[in-house]
């Protein structure tokens, strides 16, 4: 029986061309698969035909893929998953943002596209792991009997803040080639397989939204399902209960946000929170966005499997910030934790993913209710 | 591994017999076929003698077949060049919900210019009526498209009764060949037709030529300018070569027709009859009577139809989950979905698509494939 095929995720950037590469001088069986998530012509306002390059789902990064498996010589498909996607990921992500919250669509996506979508593609190739280009480390641990979920090596890079919902058994079957390497040695590596893509621009920002502009992405996605956004106006208000404006609805507003607001004072504003009941958006100084604790939901513990006594953990509270000290609190609810940091801290944004690290190790974590 | 090719409506390999003309005028016959001199004059023979042996195929007049870049563009040509040459008043055009794109595109194009659009249903064995035809004319009707053949089914259209119904209002009649050529004889006279599109590459002749019989007198304004070539239909300097293949590929199909017809019907039932008793859940989706012989479509519940044709492409069998044109589209077969199967079993649906290179023991150990792949999905996707 020869060995059965690992399935990559290639999405036609350096990373995952990388790891097929690598996977194949390595001396496995590999097929590779691009997932088809989004069709960037579908709002055609939002997406000038010419500023296709670094979101998900391009022309252009499909043909970068399929010319890395034809360069390494493995097989390769495209696979389609775009109703999946809209349903799990970007009505999900439309209807947070109108509640007020602030998602995080990627994490969404590993939950249940990259990591279960594309296992069970996998299955149907008789592939048992799947491999992809994620920044972060998994290890099998022998005294507990669980995988865990370490940071990359590369901290600049690493990618474990939105892979905390990672089952058990998806961990079990991922590779993440990646997660010893810094970037510079992946375009270096890249380079010396001779790929074409060693020099692409990484991506950024959420794939399905050109510019990062949520508020022009999501007029533009009710208007192509036929939904009328409901005409919402609201008042903005201070922290003693002031009205200093009005708004056009909470979704325009992120916690922490300080620009567009229309209000001239002297002093600088930031939201520190909104309502989507009230439409009321608060409005306050800096310090006003300090919080100290918060409850974290839908708790998914990986390299422990929970917590009975206080333990004490670094806490991250979106990917740009750097861990904080905290204890982590057990509730009656095994899915629910309550995070008391150690010093507060700046904008603690409902929606938001919460990982809870010790040191490199990924506890688990959950969303910020 | 060997790969077996089991997606013929898909396209065709080119005919040994077929790739030698090609070959050849490619090397020799260089001439401009519009030229004065010797090398113009032997392209010119090329081409016409080309001309006949498509008409014969379709027992048309020579003088009545346009040589176009392939089936697409016949089908743009007839649509685009009746309702065109009909003018402005008022117009209304008919086709039916299981068309190709070819068809479906530039009818949705001419819907938003103004013109209506009515798009017949289809019985739940994939076939149009012709009195919903006859229903659906009005005076300002210039223009009935159904295609002979459908590429997922392979059910054959009862164009002929469809063509009584148009004659007698006066209504064109263009037929969307593409499937049924080579599969099925074809005999415009007798089918009524007035436009008929065809492609060369589904007749093992290569890409990039195809053709449209236009009856003589029928009205038809070009839709590209540029020249004279055609008759003042289709401009723009003749692809001799591909034309010349288009051409030994209908004489080949003309020959081979009888014998091969019932030759792949024979291995479609081996298929189908096979896969139907070795696997549960499965079933032929539209009728299994007046197909094409070479075309079985089956649904396999409970299993995904992208996954299956990629689990049968790993294990070197070719096969896809319908028209080649629009896989890895987001929604399931608008043919499938057509004719009354839900959203799901329509993705779970499979074609298969024979042609002259598969064998009995090619079909046997596609059956295994199958029957392996449907097993092992099935299994995985309990947990699911």
């Amino acid at each position: 029986m020869p060995e059965p095929p690992i399935a990559v995720a290639m999405s036609g950037g350096v990373d995952s061309s990388t790891v097929a590469a690598l996977l194949v001088r390595q001396g496995h069986s590999i097929v590779g698969m691009t997932m088809q998530l989004w069709n960037q012509r579908r709002l055609p306002e939002l997406a000038p035909e010419t500023s296709g390059h670094g979101r998900c789902c391009s022309l252009d990064d499909v043909y970068d893929a399929r010319r890395v498996a034809e360069q390494v010589g493995i097989p390769y498909y495209v696979v389609n998953f775009e109703r999946q996607f809209e349903e799990q990921v970007v009505q999900p992500f439309v209807d947070e943002y109108l509640a007020g919250r602030t998602p995080v669509p990627c994490t969404l996506c590993n939950n249940y596209i990259k990591f279960d979508r594309f296992l069970e593609m996998a299955d149907s190739v008789g592939a048992h792991h799947i491999a992809t280009g994620h920044y972060a480390r998994v290890r099998y641990d022998e005294a507990s009997g669980r995988y865990q979920l370490l940071r990359a090596r590369d901290n600049s890079k690493d990618q474990t803040y939105f892979l905390f919902g990672l089952t058990q058994k998806q961990l079990s079957r991922t590779l993440f080639p990646l997660g010893e390497m810094i970037k510079p040695e992946v375009r270096e590596l890249a380079r010396s397989m001779d790929l074409d893509v060693a020099s692409k621009g990484d991506s950024q920002e959420i794939c399905f939204v050109p510019n990062g502009d949520y508020a022009a992405f999501m007029q533009a996605y009710l208007k192509d399902k036929g939904v009328e956004p409901q005409a919402t106006r609201g008042a903005i208000v201070s922290t003693d209960g002031r009205t200093l404006g009005e708004h056009e609805g909470v979704h325009h507003f992120t916690v922490g946000q300080r620009r567009g607001l229309g209000i001239a004072t002297g002093e600088a504003l930031y939201v520190i929170s909104t309502d989507a009941q009230t439409q009321r958006v608060v409005v306050g100084g800096n310090d006003d966005l300090r919080r100290d604790r918060f409850t974290a939901k839908q708790v998914n513990w990986i390299s422990i499997d929970g917590v009975t006594e206080p333990r004490p953990a670094q806490v991250k509270i979106r990917n740009k910030h750097a861990a904080a000290q905290a204890t982590l609190h057990a509730t009656g609810d095994p899915g629910t934790v309550e995070v008391v940091f150690e010093e507060a801290q700046r904008a603690v944004t409902p929606g938001q993913g919460a990982v809870f690290y010790d040191g490199d190790l990924v506890l688990g974590g959950g969303w910020i209710a | 591994m060997q790969h077996f090719y089991f997606d013929h409506n898909a396209t065709t390999p080119v005919a040994p017999e077929v790739l030698e003309t090609v070959v050849t005028c490619l090397g020799q016959v260089y001439g401009n076929a519009s030229s004065i001199h010797h090398f113009g004059q032997a392209a010119k023979q090329r081409l016409e003698a080309a001309r006949r042996q498509v008409a014969a195929l379709i027992h048309a007049g020579p003088q009545e077949v346009v040589f176009t870049s392939g089936g697409t563009e016949a089908d743009n040509l007839a649509i685009f060049g009746v309702v065109r040459a009909a003018g402005g008043r008022p117009l209304h055009l008919i086709t039916s919900a299981i068309e190709h794109p070819a068809v479906l595109a530039p009818s949705a194009h001419l819907e938003r210019e103004g013109v209506e659009v009515t798009r017949l249903p289809v019985s739940a064995g994939g076939v149009v009526n012709p009195e919903d035809v006859s229903r659906a004319l009005r005076p300002e009707t210039v223009l009935v498209s159904i295609m002979h053949a459908n590429n997922e089914l392979g059910t054959v259209q009862p164009i002929a009764e469809i063509a009584r119904v148009t004659r007698e209002a006066g209504v064109l009649l263009h037929v969307d060949g593409v499937q049924a050529l080579g599969k099925i004889p074809v005999d415009v006279e007798a089918l009524g037709a007035d436009l008929y599109s065809m492609s060369g590459h589904k007749l093992y002749a290569p890409k990039g030529v195809g053709a449209l019989f236009v009856r003589k007198g029928t009205r038809l304004a070009p839709t590209a300018f540029g020249g004279h070539h055609e008759r003042d239909r289709r401009p723009g300097t003749e692809n001799v070569p591909g034309i010349a293949a288009l051409g030994a590929a209908a004489e080949l199909a003309g020959r081979s027709l009888p014998a091969e017809s019932e030759r792949l019907a024979a291995l479609r039932d081996r298929l189908e009859n096979a896969v139907l008793s070795r696997v549960s859940g499965a079933g032929v989706n539209g009728a299994r009577w007046n197909r094409t012989p070479n075309t079985s479509n089956i649904y396999f519940d409970g299993v995904d139809g992208e996954a299956m044709v990629i689990a049968l492409d790993l294990r070197g069998f070719a096969v896809s989950t319908g028209s080649a044109c629009s896989s890895g589209a987001i929604t399931p077969s608008h043919v499938l979905t057509a004719m009354g199967l839900s959203a799901d079993r329509a993705r779970s649906s499979l074609r298969f698509s024979l042609g002259r290179s598969n064998t009995a023991e090619q079909v046997d150990a596609l059956t295994d494939a199958v029957v392996a792949s449907v097993i092992h999905l099935r299994r995985i996707s309990v947990h699911a």
